[in-house]
């Protein structure tokens, strides 16, 4: 037999107040949990969020160059526009504008400062100003992605450095000499310095290599071998120490390559860039026009690019050109109309984000088509008029199942099913949303029947009472009542749906698309799938576009949530 | 007169034997009581008489259930028109969340019982008017029914069934969720209606039993124990188990 009145005692025992602390402290500690859970995802939100602004913000922007072009009539036809050559036009304008560039690859490179999307412009332009031809207009070539990169920094930047001496120019045709009355190039040879002593250390690492080899053909016996390997190693040795001995010369001349920092001076508005230097002289080739026979410049400035050329994309000619460009205020900067506005392109510059945003509009639009108007009429026919047998529990459960099914297998069924069977158009947002539609309708249905079950069943009584069929019990009470839930089921199934990649790209949605689709049955592409394409390409300029495409897909994904929320408001009472 | 009549009516819940052949005579233009303990199956019988019954899939009901000499559960009778005609109001208020003219419009309009929105409105203030509620809701008639007070919900609730123009009205408890003011208002409120319609209450409120209704059935596990004119059961009770129950020994 207990006592009851024995039981009421412990209430002020010591163990009682010992229990209550106990259980003070877990519900404390529970508080401390949820707050730091809290905190460290809206810290990781924050990180995501900034570092994908911050990448994104490259992308924002695009570069253009203004030029003067010649629409040489003799050129282009007047009544056949569009069949003049005007990227060969552009080419010879930059020709003519540098001539000093020369040789292939630095041609090449001067090409190359200008989209190759420009002369296509260029072309639309002229085609709608026929008037034109013959005359010479400027126009903004927009930049290509190593300019515009180049413009934005993200490849370092030429710095001036300051000097004291007197410089004098010894020109003879291309090459150049010169020396300055200081040893102001004291300074810059740290660097070049460095660069022998790497090399010389890659000398000795294959020193060493050799000597391992000699060593090993010595214990076989095979000393024509070894004596081979000998050589080498000497060899290697010498060239390490000729390496060294030369950076430890002060005044040695050193050769600048890929591997050392980029150094030039200018001469009034000429470039020359170093090839040797000294403490206080080197050479150089020209890039521009400069009297002949050795003279003293008055006015020069040495000039240094900390980005040895190995890691940047745009070349020292490249960066000289842009440089004069900027400086004779031809290069401007404006939003990035190509990102907002175009499709998929290869060149950076080009590509834009409109057609995958575009794409998954359609896509979208399907799929909520889709989901929406199958899952909650199914959901109403399961939770109001369906039997409860074996079969509807059977459905239930594959409901269920498939809620769990990874998105691949969606993709698979679409690909043998719509595109297979039903031979409906690969790559197109009717094909995609459809696959995505099956993906969200069990999302969808089970949210819809969670809703439906939450309706206080008084509600349903009170209708029936007054002569309402099951029909109108549904459509006038049920329904309304629980679609703020179908709603955020709705919410959560479509976010799933939007950034989906992998059933899209089973059905053939990866393709390299350029048109902005016009309506569900185009070829397209989605934001998701754009964005994964986007980071593998090997182009830096795709680093930023990438990143801004993420954006476009967040500002998506809450436009759409926005708009849901905004429904499910409306239909949100209280009971 | 007779309204309804009820003939050896047996009700199962599955195997749950939950009314014992019952027969009644509910007559037009009377308040009907039904008391009895908890669980005795008033409320049950009650929801047989306009086959709210048939949304639970497990009741099963036999017997004959006449109105106007109609059987009502016959395959011609649709339950959807028999509901239009037998109007319920339940214990607990459950107004729908939508305005107050929305809550006793809804069955004239799915009825199509008016043909104009003029016709409509004076339904509407009629069958406020006839639930006394008219003057405290008026002026509100586009808040939502759930804002009113629980007194308030309950007469919106009898506004709403009585808006359907129904012949008979049952009651299911309706003042047991309210304080004394408010279940004072819906007495009154009862006993104006008689003159219109049959009235079935099904009350715990022996006394509200009294007050209200001209006839009573006592039900006791299932078995219409006794069923006569109030005033007989209060004072000269037949059986022993409404002797015991009316005297407070048991339930």
């Amino acid at each position: 037999m207990i006592d009851m009145t024995e039981l009421s005692k412990k209430h002020r025992s010591p163990q009682a107040a010992a229990r209550l602390h106990k259980r003070n402290a877990a519900q404390k500690r529970l508080k401390y949990y949820g707050i730091l859970a809290i905190s460290l995802s809206g810290l990781a939100l924050a990180i995501l969020l900034w570092s994908v602004l911050g990448k994104s913000a490259g992308a924002l922007t695009e570069y253009q160059i203004q030029m003067e072009i010649t629409l040489d009539a003799e050129l282009i036809d007047r009544d056949n526009i569009e069949r003049a050559d005007f990227s060969q036009l552009s080419k010879d304008m930059l020709s003519n504008r540098f001539p000093f560039v020369n040789g292939r690859t630095e041609r090449r490179g001067l090409f190359d400062i200008i989209s190759s999307g420009a002369a296509y412009e260029l072309r639309d332009l002229v085609a709608k100003n026929p008037n034109w031809v013959g005359q010479t207009i400027p126009f903004d070539f927009l930049a290509s992605d190593i300019a515009d990169l180049y413009f934005k920094g993200a490849y370092g930047q030429i710095e001036p450095i300051t000097h004291r001496g007197a410089l004098t120019i010894q020109r003879d045709g291309e090459s150049l000499a010169f020396s300055s009355s200081d040893a102001d190039f004291a300074p810059l040879l740290g660097n070049v310095r460095a660069r022998l002593l790497a090399r010389a250390n890659d000398h000795r690492i294959e020193a060493a290599l050799q000597e391992n080899g000699r060593r090993v053909f010595n214990e076989r016996g095979d000393f024509v071998e070894a004596a081979k390997r000998k050589n080498n190693r000497d060899f290697e040795l010498a060239q390490a120490e000729a390496l060294e001995a030369l950076a430890a010369q002060p005044d040695g001349v050193f050769e600048l390559d890929q591997f050392t920092a980029s150094i030039f001076l200018k001469l009034g508005q000429v470039w020359v860039r170093v090839e040797t230097i000294s403490s206080n002289a080197g050479t150089g080739k020209i890039l521009g026009d400069i009297a002949n026979g050795v003279w003293e410049a008055s006015d020069w400035q040495l000039l240094i690019y900390n980005s040895p050329p190995i890691t940047r994309k745009v070349s020292d000619v490249q960066a000289i050109l842009l440089e004069t460009l900027r400086e004779q205020g031809k290069v401007s900067s404006g939003i990035n109309r190509h990102f907002f506005t175009s499709g998929d392109s290869r060149e950076p510059e080009l590509a834009g984000i409109w057609g995958a945003a575009v794409g998954s509009f359609w896509t979208m639009l399907v799929t909520i088509i889709f989901a929406f108007f199958i899952g909650v009429p199914a959901a109403i026919y399961l939770e109001e008029f369906a039997r409860d047998n074996k079969f509807t529990r059977l459905v239930e459960i594959n409901i269920n199942n498939l809620a769990a099914v990874p998105s691949i297998v969606f993709g698979l069924l679409g690909l043998s099913v719509f595109i297979g069977f039903m031979g409906m158009q690969r790559s197109s947002p009717i094909v995609g949303g459809m696959v995505l539609g099956i993906m969200t309708l069990p999302v969808i249905i089970i949210a819809a029947r969670a809703a439906i079950k939450a309706v206080p069943p008084s509600i349903r009584d009170g209708a029936l009472a007054l002569g309402a069929s099951d029909l109108q019990v549904s459509m006038h009470h049920v329904l309304p009542l629980s679609m703020p839930g179908i709603l955020t089921g709705t919410i959560l199934g479509m976010a799933r749906a939007l950034g989906e990649t992998a059933p899209l790209i089973m059905i053939g949605m990866v393709a390299f698309i350029v048109d902005i689709p016009d309506g569900p049955t185009n070829n397209a592409t989605v934001l998701p799938v754009q964005i994964f394409r986007w980071a593998d390409f090997p182009e830096r300029a795709f680093e930023a576009r990438t990143a801004a495409a993420i954006m476009v897909l967040l500002a998506f994904l809450f436009t759409m949530n926005l708009t849901a929320i905004l429904l499910r408001k409306r239909f949100e009472r209280r009971w | 007169m007779n309204k309804m009549t009820t003939k050896n009516v047996d009700v199962f819940y599955g195997k749950n034997h939950a009314i014992k052949d019952v027969s009644i005579d509910i007559l037009d233009k009377t308040v009907t009581a039904f008391i009895g303990p908890s669980g005795c199956g008033k409320s049950t019988f009650l929801r047989c008489l306009n086959r709210m019954n048939d949304t639970i899939s497990i009741c099963r009901i036999t017997g004959d259930l006449l109105m106007d000499g109609e059987d009502i559960y016959a395959k011609s009778v649709d339950p959807v028109q028999l509901r239009a005609r037998v109007g319920m109001v339940f214990q607990k208020p459950n107004p729908f969340p939508k305005s107050i003219y929305d809550n006793v419009a809804y069955g004239p309009k799915i009825h199509g019982l008016v043909d104009s929105k003029s016709d409509l409105d004076e339904v509407v203030e009629k069958s406020l008017k006839r639930a006394a509620i008219w003057g405290e809701v008026k002026d509100r008639l586009n808040e939502s029914g759930t804002s009113l007070s629980g007194g308030q919900q309950q007469r919106l609730c009898i506004a709403r069934a009585i808006a359907t123009a129904p012949e008979v009205l049952l009651m299911d408890e309706p003042a047991s969720a309210l304080d004394p003011i408010a279940t004072a208002q819906i007495e009154e409120l009862i006993d104006e209606l008689r003159h219109s319609y049959s009235v079935v209450i099904v009350t715990h409120s022996m006394q509200q039993a009294a007050r209200v209704s001209q006839k009573t059935a006592f039900f006791h596990m299932g078995d219409m124990v006794e069923y006569g004119d109030t005033s007989a059961i209060f004072t000269n009770p037949v059986d022993q188990r409404t002797q015991d129950y009316i005297t407070g020994r048991f339930g």
